[in-house]
């Protein structure tokens, strides 16, 4: 059975139609690319995967370990093992990046009817999965995201994917606003955490961060569908072609 | 971060549709006739053995408070308070002094027990810890503070002291802290110094309604030189049905002196408002210092805001030496209505004033609170940090007033009042008052009005929280710069206040 399985899939946004019968599959501990010019419902994708308000599913349907879960809360669907690296990650004044990290493991931890992390565990856990990724001490005392560069924004990302242990994470285009350098810690994060069990969607415009975090497979989306899918080559393809002839394939 | 996930537990346990602190204790009580008099003034002067000049005090204090009128301005709407049917006056009956914590009534520790008060101090009201001894409770991640677990609890159990702990060891300090109602018997020429020194009898129709009928409260005294060896803690607690609570504190801070007092209030459910108009008056010598911490949580009504307190507070400290320090720090989540401005009078030169508050309104909870910072001295400075909080249908509003004596060189002040607002039938206000008149003086003003966005939420609860954690999350770190202020012991119990009082505001 596959990881994911979306079928059919339309979702509208204050009366627009951004998803057209989207069906994609994703496998088990498969890095899926998913590539397409601006506009095409990348983004869009990634928030109804997540479960965020607004958009509004008119048909299909989304099987995560053969499970619906369009019906469920976005904490549900995080605690079964969803993640989501925003493209934008939230600020959040006041709260220590320590204590949201603690917060959402245990949260996740309680729904499943784990036990929580002992203060120790916990603390182990954090300094090695910050230490991989060049997250000092005196970043995790301060406020979620708030003075943070672009590059420490999208590292923290990464950081909580690495201590939520998540079965399916998806990236939304998590090189925007990244240098070079920034982008090979992102994407060497990435790939510490890749293996069987887990899958990944690496939403992204460019082919760049691919040259990093290789792809098994690439899905190619315009005006709402996935138009064509191919092998990690199709990226290199795209790069070279740009976009314009799946905008006019889909119109 | 522990205190975050134990705001966390405390949401899941709560019941909704019931405030939790809403019983009542079956204590018979003795009380004056409904309404308002001379005689009842006497009557409350008579049950308290008061000397002739106390009476006499609270005689000309009812005289004028018949020719006052209650005040409108506020942003607050309640129906017309019936001042002749309420009783003054209610003491628990066979009340005898007691001599120590096996004297006082169980279940009057029973209920401070269901209030949740905070483990350490039930620990000592319950005389499992003797004074001084280290408490087990005490973990190592929150220590640093030598005053840990050192708390002294002077409880008002519906208008009369019943329990005094530790009440030798701060007399060998040479710290008072008593019952005023002791007071005014036992050091009547401190009393007479300074009660009423700082809110006057004819300051404003609720202080001038205390006065005349107030019934206890805390009296405080800190000689000179002496650092108070522990923190100092009243719960005030109204219980009898229809009795209006007339709370009277008076602390002085003689010069070089430094004193934590904390404050924190529950009232049971109730059809009938009650009303409380409490004075506190805050006296800081040369050098003194003065802290002054209240958590408040009265019931602020049903879902329809019928019931609830009416909480008409003045609290004014001054600063009256030079170099003197008074801070105050509220957290304010119960009360239909409150009417409340902690204020400190910068008389001193280099005198120092700072307010920090949280005020919380949800359902149809009517807050209007802020400060005075009055700078009179030389280079004296304020600093005001408010944070209101709006959920449900309430109005939350900031009323503040900064001035500079044309004498006060030099004298600053920063405002910070930031507002947020749950959901969008509440509202929040600012209304700031600036007046200087002196032209060397700098007055700092910053206000910010934000929502709770839905962005938010959803990438904490992306992150695995429910509504309700991702909620208390984000609004824990809107009040940290304000709780930080708070002695650890009510910083706990205000994250749990905080959290109790969004329940079912989300959603």
């Amino acid at each position: 059975m596959p990881l994911l399985e979306v079928k059919n899939l339309h979702v509208e946004i204050a009366d627009k139609t951004i998803l057209r019968g989207l069906d994609l599959t994703i496998e088990k501990g498969q890095v899926a690319a998913i590539m397409g010019p601006n506009g095409s419902g990348k983004s869009t994708l990634a928030h109804v995967l997540a479960g965020k308000a607004n958009y509004i599913v008119t048909q299909g349907e989304v099987l995560f370990n053969g499970e619906n879960i369009l019906a469920m809360e976005p904490d549900q669907r995080a605690a079964k093992g969803l993640f989501l690296a925003f493209q934008y990650p939230m600020e959040i004044p006041g709260v220590a990046t320590m204590t949201f990290l603690r917060t959402a493991v245990n949260a996740q931890r309680k729904a499943r009817g784990e036990a929580e992390l002992s203060t120790p565990e916990f603390m182990k856990r954090v300094r090695e999965a910050a230490g991989q990724l060049g997250i000092n001490q005196e970043m995790l005392r301060r406020a979620v995201n708030v003075g943070f560069s672009g590059g420490e924004k999208k590292r923290n990302e990464i950081l909580q994917m690495a201590m939520l242990q998540p079965k399916l994470a998806v990236l939304d285009e998590t090189d925007s606003g990244l240098d070079i350098d920034a982008l090979k810690v992102a994407a060497e994060g990435v790939n510490r955490l890749r293996s069987p069990e887990r899958s990944f969607v690496v939403i992204t415009h460019y082919q760049r961060l691919l040259n990093y975090i290789v792809p098994d497979v690439v899905h190619v989306m315009s005006k709402g569908r996935v138009v064509r899918t191919g092998g990690k080559e199709l990226a290199l393809e795209l790069e070279a072609k740009g976009y314009a002839q799946y905008q006019d394939e889909a119109a | 971060m522990p205190a975050v996930q134990e705001t966390v537990d405390q949401v899941r346990r709560i019941d909704v549709d019931q405030y939790k602190y809403g019983f009542e204790t079956k204590i018979e009580s003795e009380k004056a006739p409904k309404g308002l008099s001379e005689d009842t003034v006497r009557f409350i002067s008579g049950k308290k053995n008061e000397p002739e000049w106390m009476l006499n005090w609270r005689l000309e204090a009812y005289r004028r408070w018949t020719t006052m009128r209650e005040p409108t301005w506020a942003r607050v709407e309640y129906p017309k308070i019936d001042y002749q049917d309420i009783y003054y006056y209610a003491a628990p009956k066979a009340f005898k002094a007691p001599k120590s914590l096996a004297d006082v009534d169980p279940e009057i520790l029973a209920t401070y027990e269901k209030l949740g008060i905070p483990l350490k101090e039930q620990e000592i009201l319950a005389g499992v810890r003797k004074q001084g001894e280290p408490s087990q409770l005490d973990d190592d991640e929150m220590n640093g503070s030598e005053a840990r677990g050192r708390v002294a609890v002077d409880a008002v159990f519906d208008s009369v002291s019943v329990a005094t702990t530790f009440k030798e060891e701060l007399k060998k300090a040479g710290v008072i802290f008593m019952p005023i109602s002791e007071a005014i018997r036992e050091h009547p020429d401190l009393v007479k110094k300074y009660l009423g020194s700082v809110v006057p009898i004819t300051d404003n129709f609720f202080a001038t309604l205390n006065s005349a009928v107030f019934s206890d409260g805390s009296f405080v005294y800190v000689p000179p030189g002496v650092r108070c060896p522990m923190e100092l803690s009243t719960y005030f607690r109204m219980n009898e049905k229809n009795t209006g609570q007339f709370e009277r504190t008076l602390i002085i801070a003689d010069k070089g002196a430094y004193v934590s007092y904390l404050e924190g209030c529950t009232a049971p459910m109730r059809d009938e408002n009650q009303l409380h108009a409490a004075v506190v008056e805050l006296v800081a010598l040369d050098d003194a210092e003065i802290k002054y911490s209240t958590v408040q949580n009265w019931y602020p009504g049903d879902a329809e805001g019928r019931g609830g307190i009416f909480n008409f507070v003045t609290k004014r400290g001054d600063c009256r030496g030079p170099r003197s320090k008074i801070s105050w720090t509220q957290v304010e989540t119960g009360s239909a209505i409150t009417w409340k401005y902690p204020s400190c009078i910068l008389r001193g030169d280099d005198s120092r004033g700072e307010f920090y508050s949280v005020a919380i309104s949800s359902g149809k909870q009517q807050v209007d609170s802020g400060t005075k910072m009055l700078h009179l001295g030389k280079n004296t400075t304020s600093r005001i940090i408010s944070k209101g909080i709006a959920a449900g249908k309430s109005n939350n509003t900031y009323r503040g007033l900064v001035t500079a004596h044309r004498k006060a060189s030099n004298a600053r002040n920063f405002t910070n009042c930031d507002s947020l607002l749950i959901g969008d039938k509440c509202g929040a206000h600012t209304v700031p008052y600036i007046e200087a008149k002196n032209s060397s003086a700098t007055f700092e003003h910053e206000a910010t009005t934000s929502k709770i966005s839905e962005d938010m939420l959803f990438y904490c609860r992306q992150r695995g929280m429910s509504a309700e954690e991702a909620t208390a999350l984000v609004v824990n770190g809107f009040v940290k710069d304000v709780l930080q202020q708070l002695p650890m012991e009510f910083a706990v119990e205000a994250q749990k206040l905080i959290s109790i009082s969004l329940e079912g505001s989300v959603g």
